[in-house]
Order: structure tokens, then sequence, then C-alpha cells
């Protein structure tokens, strides 16, 4: 029989998200899928779900969520507060649920796109190839309170409890020229890699906008463009020269001029960025961007090398008084 | 003959073919002549191809196919003929579809019919006049780009986004027209409304359009199109015809 995860409370932007929806931009159709597919990945890696299944993203606000069966489970991206039956889970590793168990995601805590990854993966029905919300394609819609998501088997039930180390997130984030780069003076986009950015509250799953002190980064013709494709990534300039990053759900065609398109590997960094945080870019050669490509599938199989098991974490053991570590910082008790 | 054709990086696995960086006929009968003629060439490691108003993109795995080898083989394919000189493709099809122009559901007609120098009523005539070619399919599932108007309907985009139109909104700028394939935002300006979907699951082909295309609008009362969008009938109550 099939298990279910019963969606008992979501916030506004919770989805069913996956790799997205390839081949599609022929007719109009962004890859769309997980915001932050890093984080995504490694929820799977930790479970050892495949690549093609299916997980819950919560933007911003989670949600509560009950197994009707003993169920992994693996919570990744977004920094979040997270209990299972009111003990505290850690972010980046992989839990186990009792049947009827409650896992309540209360708070985000830093960044914005949390991942709640199941064994066996979520197996809503594929639309288009893909099972993932997409507003801008018309696929899908957010989670309420009373969905069932059906659950794929879990081929490694024994498979003990693991953790991932969080991303590293050093220096400016990476940009390599595209079609329009060279619409830009020299003078525009130097000034572009000089200033640092605030992430602007306006975010969503399409795109995130920068705020910054300055007169604006137009070309000579912003609104005379032909339109032409764009990337996930690409960092467009608005009519009046703000700059948006363009994220999952982007348009496929846009006719705002491009400054370049954010490294693949970089773009979780934009996607997980809080509203407030600085953001600097640095401009890279298209050769020293393809040196950092690697597929999906590469990308999983490294996450999955880098699990560690996850052994004797304080937060799980019911009786923690007895430890005498009540009147320590928690955060002392995650490090001991 | 292909001196002007540029091939771009877009993205570390992908490449822009661009016949041109103007908005131009025969650069648009380029770019889906060559996305034809690539996808026929069923190259491994090429995983996906599209053709845009003047261009052809191409993402390809940089693990399986090198971008110097695919820009040697698109190279030599631009070389082999004059792309700006081929015909269009065979067994397109001309939709005829109503559409409501001005008033609550083109709020913005005065100013585009303003901006492009002519009366509201003299705009809808001249949207209307000709059968107007889906240069690309993008931006959302099914939506098309269609051209061209004559050149003094060369309106550029508004300043400001227009935070929400409606599904079947027919906007207009930089001589083209769109209708709306879902609710989104738009820096263009809102002329009208379809019953037209550009994306139906409830119907066959789901995705109705092609590039190559027509689609000529036929001008109805506010009245008629709330009544077609009230009814839904298939394609929003657009005909078809081959055009040959």
């Amino acid at each position: 029989m099939t298990r279910h995860l019963i969606v008992e409370q979501a916030g506004p932007a919770v989805s069913v998200q996956d790799m997205g929806r390839k081949g599609g931009l022929g007719i109009g159709l962004s890859r769309g899928g997980a915001a932050d597919k890093l984080a995504y990945i490694q929820g799977l890696a930790l479970l050892g779900v495949p690549l093609d299944s299916a997980s819950i993203e919560c933007a911003g606000l989670g949600g509560r969520f009950r197994f009707e069966a003993p169920t992994r489970f693996a919570l990744t991206g977004a920094e979040m507060r997270a209990t299972l039956d009111g003990s505290p889970l850690e972010t980046g590793a992989s839990h186990v649920a009792n049947a009827g168990s409650t896992l309540d995601i209360s708070a985000i805590v830093k960044g914005v796109y949390a991942y709640l990854t199941v064994a066996g993966g979520i197996i809503t029905d594929v639309e288009f190839g893909g099972r993932g919300y997409h507003r801008t394609g018309g696929f899908g819609r957010p989670l309420t309170s009373g969905d069932r998501l059906p659950l794929g088997q879990d081929n490694a039930p024994e498979t003990p409890p693991l953790r991932l180390p969080s991303p590293l997130q050093a220096g400016p984030i990476r940009v390599m020229p595209g079609p329009q780069t060279t619409l830009f003076a020299s003078d525009v986009s130097q000034e572009f890699t000089d200033v640092t950015f605030i992430r602007s509250t306006r975010a969503n799953r399409q795109g995130v906008k920068l705020d910054y002190d300055g007169t604006g980064f137009a070309t000579g013709d912003q609104l005379n463009q032909v339109s032409d494709f764009i990337s996930e990534g690409d960092v467009q300039m608005t009519g009046d020269g703000t700059p948006y990053v363009l994220l999952a759900d982007c348009q496929t065609i846009g006719g705002y001029p491009r400054i370049g398109t954010v490294l693949p590997c970089d773009l979780h960094r934009i996607a997980q960025a809080s509203a407030g945080d600085p953001l600097k870019f640095t401009f890279v050669s298209v050769a020293e961007a393809e040196a950092s490509w690697a597929s999906d599938q590469s990308v999983y199989d490294a996450q999955k090398r880098a699990t560690t098991p996850r052994i004797r974490d304080p937060h799980e053991m019911a009786d923690l008084l007895s430890y005498e570590l009540i009147d320590r910082p928690s955060d002392d008790v995650v490090s001991g | 003959m292909s001196d002007d054709v540029e091939v771009l990086p877009l993205g570390p696995d992908g490449i822009l073919v661009r016949f041109s960086d103007q908005l131009s006929e025969p650069a648009n009968r380029a770019a889906l002549a060559f996305r034809a003629v690539i996808d026929a060439l069923n190259l491994p490691g090429l995983s996906e191809t599209a053709s845009s108003l003047t261009s052809v993109f191409l993402r390809f795995q940089p693990d399986v196919l090198r971008r110097e080898a695919l820009e040697e083989i698109l190279q030599k394919q631009l070389d082999m003929q004059n792309w700006h000189a081929v015909p269009l493709p065979e067994g397109r099809t001309l939709w005829r579809v109503p559409a409501t122009f001005g008033g609550r559901y083109g709020p913005d007609l005065e100013e585009s019919a303003d901006l492009a120098g002519v009366s509201p009523d003299l705009a809808i005539n001249q949207i209307c006049a000709n059968p107007l070619r889906v240069l690309a399919l993008g931006f959302a599932p099914g939506q098309p780009y269609l051209g061209f108007l004559p050149s003094h309907w060369n309106i550029p985009r508004k300043t400001d986004v227009t935070p929400e139109v409606p599904r079947g909104a027919v906007v207009a700028a930089v001589r083209q027209i769109i209708p709306f394939a879902n609710a989104a935002p738009t820096g263009w300006r809102q002329i009208g409304l379809t019953a037209f979907r550009c994306h139906d699951p409830t119907q066959e082909p789901q995705i109705p359009l092609s590039s190559g295309d027509e689609i000529e609008f036929l001008p109805v009362s506010a009245a008629e199109l709330d009544r077609l969008l009230d009814e839904s009938p298939p394609f929003g109550g657009a005909e078809r015809a081959v055009l040959t």
C-alpha cells in the first residue's frame, strides 16, 4: 500500500519541486524545479533517492506534515527551526519518523528555500516531464492543508542517519559574459563588479531584485531590444536599469538586456540570500565558467560521497536533562 | 553567406546563434530553418534546441560535446547556404482569433495608439488588418510573439513593469503583439483581451501554435468576449485554416 505524507498546515509558498522540466524551451517553458538545486540534490543524496524524484520546497515559511508510516526523511537548504514530535532536528541531515509522527517546520532562520525530502520520493503525477509547481508555466499549485502526497518505495530503509556539510559561501558570485554583455559600456560593467548589492525584499522563484546606491545599469537602448533567450542565472536590467537575477521559474524569452549569467554552481547563493544580505559579483571567462560546470548526476554523486554518519546527536537524546547540559547555550549542545 | 551571424555563449552549457540583433523578418525565417537543420543532425550531447525571434539556442552536455566542437559544426552549417533567403516551413496554420480591444480589457490602448501616432480606432484596424506571424513561442508555454506591425508601431516597452496582466491579455510593443498564456508581469502595454488559450491541457494539441503559423485578430465587442470567456469554446472561438 502506498504511504502518504499529509500536509497539516502550509505557508503560502510550499510546493512539490524536482529537478525541473527539461526540453521545454522551444515551446516557452523554463526548466523550473527547485529554486536551490544544490540543496534539493543534498536531500536526495542523504537518503539515496534518485535524481528523477520530487521533494517539498518551503519558501520563507514552513509547514506542518504528518507521516502515515515509518519514513526516513531529510531536511536541507535554508536553516530552519524544525521539530519531530517536539524534538529539535538538525538541518543538512537525515532523520527517521515513526508512523503518525508530526514534523513541524515552524520557522526559516537563515536563507529562503528549505527542502523536505522523503525516502522513496514524492510520486504525484508527472505532467510534461515533471512534478513541480511552475506558476508562470501553468503547472501544479502550492500545497495546502489536507493535501495527501503519495510516497514511493524506500529501497534502503535500514540506512543509518547521515549528515552533509553546508556548501561553502566564500568570495564574490561568479558571472560569465552572455550575448548582451557588450551592450553595456565598460565603465557600467566595471561598476557592476565594484558595487556591493543588497538582496531586496522583492524576490520569488522567478527572480531576485538587487538594491544598490547608484544610477542604474543601463545600456544605450534599454527599451527597444529584440527579445531573445534567457538563461536561468541571467542578471537582467529592467527599464530603469534595476538588476534582477533570474531563477528557476524565469521566462524563456525577454527583452531587457542581461549583463551576464551567474554560474549554475553559484546560483544557490542568490536563491538563499535573505533580504538585506550583501552580494558582490565578479566576471569570469567562458573557459572558467565551463571548467566549473558539472552535470546534475556528478553533483549528486559528489554529495553522496560527502555524507557522514550522524551519531549521538544530543538533539535526539530523549533524556537530555540527565547529561547536565541544560544550562549551556544550545550552540554548545550542537557542537558538543 | 553568414557574415553577420554571431555564435555566442549563453550559460556554461548553452550557445546562441544570433542571425540579427535587430528585429528582422529574414532573420526569423533563418532561425526557424537553421533549428530544423540542426535538429535533423541528431548530435550526441546536444540536449535541446529552440528558436526565438532572430536566434537559435542550443543546450549541450559539456561532458559529452565540447563547446569548440559544437561551434565548429554550427559554423560549417552556417556557411552552407544563405540562411536569410530560406523559405518558411510548410504545413503552417492560419488562426482567426476573436479579441476585444480598448475599454476595461485594453487599459493601455489609447497610450499605445498615441505612441504609434494613430487614433485608437485606426490602431485596432491596423492590428487586425493583416495576419501576424508566430515569430517564436516563449516567455510562457505556447505563448507567441506575433509580428510584424507597420514600422510606426515600434513603440518602446514601459519603464515600469505592470505587476500583472491576466491570461489572454493582448499586449503590444516593438512592432509585435502577444496574447498572454498566463497571468504575468509585463513591461508591454495591454491593448485588449482574448479567450484564446496558448496552452490548454483540455485540447489537442495542448500547445496549438507553432512558429511560422499566423494569427489574424477578429475584433469583437466586450460583451461577445465575455460570452466566449463564459462558454469557453475550443481555442477561445478561433477558426483554423491551412496556409498555402
